[in-house]
């Protein structure tokens, strides 16, 4: 159907009863229906990674998926990571190690290397800087984004 | 770049998929698998398909299973289903070191392997192996079942020999006997990139000779395929520098390569001769 | 009093909110009922206009209305937008109007818009609007359109020539009759665009109410977009108001200002409800702004000891359809050239020509990359026509410490004449050759070479004048609630403006950097504005948050010892208190100071006291503020494949006293990345008809996470004169020797095959070709 379905998405715990074109992203979705914008559309093809979320834990460009697809799966978001006001480790090691300048492309990092981290936090460097080649960054040249997550990793670990 | 409007289907059964195919296909119905390569060109409205049949619920076509010497994948398993062996094998092992090539890791969490197939992008990494490895592709329709040879299914860039009311259901390759060492090389200007060319090579060694040599070139013309001269100059052959260099010649050699603003036809024949002797080098040191 | 915060690497303030979603750029703004617009462009470079049929579009779903020129205010039809800097040497000062007329002139140039319910829906009805195109002949390539009987880009016009000027000093001919060595360079330079990953976004809300619209827009620059729509649409001043909220990277296109920018107001003041536009990556490879190509004819004489005497050549600029921002890249371009060299004469030509391509205006680095690869590739050229090391006759060539200030005998940009302000660059260079080991390099390539790697290091060189005026402002103020706020027209979009300035301002009035809040980019806040770009907040923005809150200071603590009635040197301010020393008992806080100098009737203010605890100061630098910097790069190529790998990147970097050394070297690792972008990867290519060819980032390759080496930077901090805070511009640094450098170091890694690359981007399929020409 090309008219409006009703679905409902559940985002960071939370259930959003929305009414969508079959049409619309994920990632529309996300910040026009759900009011969550901290989910960023840099390109809407799939290559700049700012519309990064996790589903059902893993990691997906939201621009690729459509909505309808996401009914029934666990959504989140950049605003999920903090709980109960406290920064997550890698929220905090961003802020420690410079990660970000204009925070535009910061929440796809986020969640790309949130999903990835708990999945492995052992993971490699040389196998790190590949995941995180995933998205696009255009003003921290990433180093700091790479020495943000192995910090974030290994206070993760210590904490385990 | 917002998506034209489309009626969305989303059957659970492989009947009702091909059944809406088949109601469909002529009015611009297309499958919906991962979408990694389809909704972007919708979104620069490129495909502006009229209706999408969303096979992700389809019931039974996740799954990998091992029948008849061959791994069967169903058309929706995912990418980063291959990122640890899905099979104890060599063919397990080949898949692990490809998948990691595929564009990204977000990607490969949906993107499909017969979606790849069926897309049939040049520098699909999973057409070079479906090539190289000679995959069977079952196409399901609502007239029926086919078994198509993978030779006999790429047809040129972007095209295969899928009819338009055909699923590909499923894509069965062959488990490689134990001792097959394998090679996989691309290149590509940055990570996750679309590989200008890409090497796939696997063969095994009997008696110090060379047996059962398969080459697959991708990336460098508008289809994957297998290069029998390169692999001729690699049977009965005794591995080593002399051998993978004719092999790698002679893949150059059959190269009729795609041209593009930063990539010459001779800069690609160039770069399969280096893939295919690199390929080999790795296959002989594992 | 309190911590300094001066030279600390304080965290940023704005980090928080960004990542936790809190973060407000442009199209996070929700206002009820807002619509959406989207825009009809031309899929022609070059195209008449014979008619627009909208009816089609008009009756669709969801749409309010749709726009062409002839449809909007008689007033705004006729107009062009302002050429922002006019300069004697242009001919053609050619602007476009809001929406194209008559004909189109690049692909992307929009024709019409459409206002729906929903972008999917404007998108469908933009689609269906029906434009009766006549394709003309396209002015593609910059040096074919300057040739006679070339298509002109804009029909009716001679031809395509937009500007051409001369910058000259010494005697130049004499110089290479003198000379013992003279090496020519012929090169393509391409720079690519900015790529910010935030789109451009305009969101325009009218408050019938107040008769006040407001404008939220993506860009560097917002007092400048209010300025623009003042002229433009003829509004009153005070009907105006616009705001840069978070702004995603910026990297000079968004200096510009947009024609989107004047009609989405419009709109939403015609329509009464908001109207929003968001630009998606497809329009921002289209239209928003780019540098793209530089064609260099230049040789350098040198003596026989590799001393240079003189360069001389010219230069063709493809400067796109219309020339907003005037000549200012070609003619940075063209006063970067004699860098950090003792160059005794200098002649170059530049002919500015007009293309049927987007407009070009500065991108990060601003036409100074370009200078900086010409000048650098000669003095390679000139290294191996004398059989020097490179870093060598660089050595021999630099401007001696003692010879600054630095009279280099160009006027710059503002009119003012080059003068270098301060800095040591022997001594960057050889810092950064120790940092890098340069010496020990012919080692390292001797091992690399037993494992069968082949391996080269390039070095580049450049000056950069940063700290553009006039000016830039800030206003410091102390309300009674004794919270303590700066403004300022600054613009950041990712600078970490507000940390720097708070740090300046919480060390005055010994508070924490996190009591201070800063309000940027927002015109109610601070009556005039610049705007963030060309390096320049740090020497007009920061020596303003400083001198406004000394005032600040001083002017609390007088109040202070009126109220308290004690000496003014007996005050001392901490922690948000003003108090006696040695009696803390005795003490007022900020808020109470505030108030008592806020006007409260019957009530006297201290005599000699102006009311309100606030300050503003313009600063105004007396010129530019140069800082200099040397790179190194070493890098492995394999010669099989042609794929480069950057094994390590240093730079020498002074950009005088440092405010927070954490930023500044976020700014240089970042500009390194841009630069090894235009070094390996970034190109917009077009075909013969103009059109673009790279509209996706698939095709224009940005640099990614294995691809940007970490920048290790040394900091010689020489102070500019021209502030109190000795500070100079950081923002561009990074990227701008960086393609000359790793291009150098390609080179030298081919040596043996005498391959050479006077162009940029260098991509694999150069590489292997090179070697493959050598070896025939």
């Amino acid at each position: 159907m090309t008219e409006k379905t009703d679905i409902t998405l559940t985002v960071n715990g939370r259930d959003f009863a929305v009414t969508v074109e079959p049409r619309r992203t994920l990632a529309d979705t996300i910040r026009d229906d759900c009011g969550q914008t901290g989910t960023h559309i840099g390109c809407e093809h799939g290559v700049c990674g700012a519309c990064t979320v996790l589903l059902d834990g893993e990691p997906v460009r939201s621009c690729l998926m459509f909505a309808v697809q996401a009914e029934g799966r666990e959504i989140r978001t950049v605003e999920g990571l903090a709980a109960d006001g406290a920064l997550s480790p890698l929220q905090q090691a961003f802020i420690d190690n410079h990660a970000l300048q204009c925070g535009f492309c910061t929440p796809g990092f986020l969640m790309l290397a949130t999903g990835v981290l708990e999945r492995d936090p052992d993971i490699g460097e040389d196998e790190l800087r590949e995941v995180l080649s995933s998205n696009l960054c255009r003003c921290t040249g990433y180093q700091n984004i790479v020495k943000a997550v192995k910090s974030a990793a290994a206070t993760m670990k210590a904490g385990r | 770049m917002k998506p034209a409007p489309f009626q969305y289907h989303a059957p659970k059964t492989v009947a009702d998929a091909v059944a809406l195919l088949a109601a469909h296909a002529g009015d611009d119905g297309r499958i919906l698998a991962g979408g990694q390569s389809l909704v972007p060109t919708m979104a620069f409205r490129l495909a502006r398909p009229a209706h999408l049949i969303d096979i992700n619920n389809v019931e039974g076509l996740d799954c990998i299973a091992e029948a008849g010497g061959r791994l069967c994948i169903g058309a929706t398993v995912r990418h980063a289903a291959f990122h640890k062996p899905v099979t104890a094998g060599p063919l397990g092992a080949l898949l692990s070191a490809v998948v990691r090539h595929i564009a990204h890791y977000p990607i490969r969490q949906r993107g499909t392997f017969c979606g790849s197939l069926a897309h049939a992008d040049p520098a699909s990494e999973w057409c070079c192996v479906a090539a190289a490895l000679d995959a069977e592709l079952v196409a399901r329709s609502a007239r029926g079942e086919r078994v198509i040879q993978a030779a006999a299914f790429f047809d040129g860039a972007m095209t295969t020999t899928l009819a338009e009311d055909e699923l590909l259901a499923e894509a069965r390759l062959p488990l490689l006997p134990e001792g097959t060492k394998f090679g996989f090389q691309e290149f590509s200007r940055r990570a996750g990139d679309f590989a200008i060319a890409m090497a796939l090579v696997a063969f095994r060694v009997e008696g110090g000779r060379i047996a059962d040599a398969r080459i697959g070139i991708g990336g460098a013309e508008p289809a994957a395929r297998r290069i029998a001269k390169a692999e001729a100059a690699l049977d009965g052959a005794a591995p080593g520098k002399d051998a993978f260099a004719a092999a790698a010649d002679a893949a150059a050699a059959a190269m009729d390569p795609m041209e593009d603003v930063n990539t010459s036809a001779g800069y690609r024949r160039d770069l399969v001769r280096t893939l295919v002797r690199r390929a080999l080098e790795d296959a002989a040191a594992a | 009093m309190g911590a300094s915060f001066f030279g600390a690497r304080v965290v940023r303030l704005e980090d928080a909110a960004l990542l936790t979603g809190r973060g407000r750029f442009t199209d996070d703004i929700r206002i009820p009922g807002t619509l959406h617009a989207a825009f009809v462009r031309s899929p022609f470079a070059h195209a008449r206009i014979g008619g627009i049929d909208a009816a089609a579009a008009r009756a669709m779903p969801g749409v309010i209305g749709v726009w062409t020129l002839a449809d909007l205010p008689e007033e705004l039809r006729g107009k062009s937008l302002l050429l922002l800097l006019p300069n004697p040497a242009i001919s053609q000062p050619l602007m476009p109007t809001v929406l194209a007329g008559d004909e189109a002139r690049y692909v992307g140039e929009a024709v019409a818009v459409v206002v729906a319910e929903t972008r999917p829906l404007a998108e469908d009805a933009a689609a269906a609007v029906i434009v009766d195109w006549d394709p003309l002949p396209a002015a593609s390539d910059a040096r074919d359109a300057l040739k006679p009987g070339a298509p002109v880009a804009h029909s009716g016009t001679e031809n395509n020539i937009a500007a051409r000027f001369v910058n000259a000093y010494g005697d130049i001919d004499a110089a290479f009759v003198r000379a013992a060595h003279v090496v020519r360079e012929d090169i393509l330079h391409h720079r690519g665009g900015g790529h910010a990953m935030e789109g451009r976004a305009v969101l325009a809300h009218h408050d019938a109410e107040e008769s006040r619209t407001m404008v939220w827009s993506a860009t560097q620059a917002p007092h400048q977009v209010k300025r623009n729509l003042i002229g433009l649409l003829g509004w009153d001043e005070n009907e105006i108001d616009v705001i840069a909220p978070d702004v995603g990277g910026g990297f000079g296109p968004k200096a510009m200002f947009y024609i989107e920018e004047a009609i989405i107001p419009l709109l939403a003041r015609t329509l009464r409800r908001p109207v929003k536009w968001t630009e998606d990556r497809r329009e921002h490879f289209l239209c928003a702004s780019q540098e793209r190509d530089q064609y260099w004819n230049v040789e350098a004489a040198f003596d026989a000891e590799g001393r240079l005497l003189g360069v001389r050549g010219t230069m063709i600029h493809d400067n796109g359809a219309y020339i907003p921002w005037g000549i200012v890249s070609p003619l940075i371009s063209s006063t970067t050239v004699p860098g950090p060299y003792v160059l005794p004469a200098y002649r170059l030509e530049t002919t500015v020509a007009l293309t049927n391509k987007v407009q070009v205006t500065p991108v990060r680095g601003a036409g100074r990359p370009q200078a900086v690869f010409a000048m650098e590739r000669l003095m390679d050229a000139g290294a191996r026509a004398l059989g020097l090391d490179a870093a060598e006759i660089r050595r021999r060539n630099l401007i001696p410490a003692d010879l600054m200030p630095y009279d280099v005998g160009l006027i710059f940009r503002d009119g003012k004449p080059v003068t270098y302000d301060s800095g040591d660059y022997p001594r960057c260079q050889a810092e950064a050759e120790a940092l890098a080991g340069y010496a020990g390099f012919e080692a390292r390539r001797e091992a690399a070479r037993a494992e069968g790697r082949v391996i080269g290091i390039g070095i580049a060189n450049y000056v950069e004048g940063t700290g553009l005026g006039p000016f830039e402002g800030a206003t410091v103020r102390i309300g009674p609630s004794g919270k303590i706020m700066v403004a300022s027209g600054a613009a950041p979009q990712g600078q970490g403006h507000r940390t720097t300035m708070a740090q300046l301002c919480a060390e005055k009035f010994g508070v924490g950097v996190a009591d201070i809040e800063v309000v940027l980019a927002d015109t109610t806040a601070i009556a005039h504005g610049v705007g963030t770009f060309a390096s320049r907040i740090a020497c007009n923005a920061m020596p303003s948050v400083h001198l406004a809150s000394i005032d600040v200071r001083d002017k609390a603590v007088r109040v202070a010892a009126h109220m308290l009635e004690a000496a003014e040197e007996d005050i001392e301010l901490e922690g948000g208190k003003a108090f006696v020393r040695g009696v803390p008992e005795m003490a007022l806080t900020l808020g109470q100071i505030a108030h008592a100098v806020a006007g409260t009737p019957g009530y006297a203010l201290p005599p000699g006291l102006d009311p309100g605890l606030e300050s503003t100061h313009y600063f105004s630098p007396a010129a530019a503020a140069y800082c200099n910097g040397t790179h190194i790069a070493e890098v492995e190529v394999d010669v099989e494949t042609g794929h480069v790998t950057i094994l390590r990147y240093v730079t020498g970097h002074d950009a005088g006293r440092l405010i927070n050394p954490l930023i500044v070297d976020g700014q240089v690792q970042g500009g390194v990345a841009h630069g090894v972008g235009n070094a390996l990867f970034e190109a917009l290519h077009f075909d013969a008809e103009a059109n673009p060819l790279t509209t996706t980032f698939a095709d224009y390759i940005i640099p990614g996470a294995c691809d940007v080496p970490w920048a290790e930077t040394v900091h010689i901090e020489s102070p500019s004169p021209l502030n109190p805070l000795g500070v100079k511009g950081a923002g561009e640094g990074g990227t701008i020797p960086a393609a000359a450098a790793i291009v150098s170091a390609i080179e030298d890694a081919l040596k043996e095959y005498g391959a050479r690359f006077p162009y940029v981007p260098v991509t694999p399929s150069d590489i292997v070709g090179a070697i493959a020409a050598a070896e025939a």
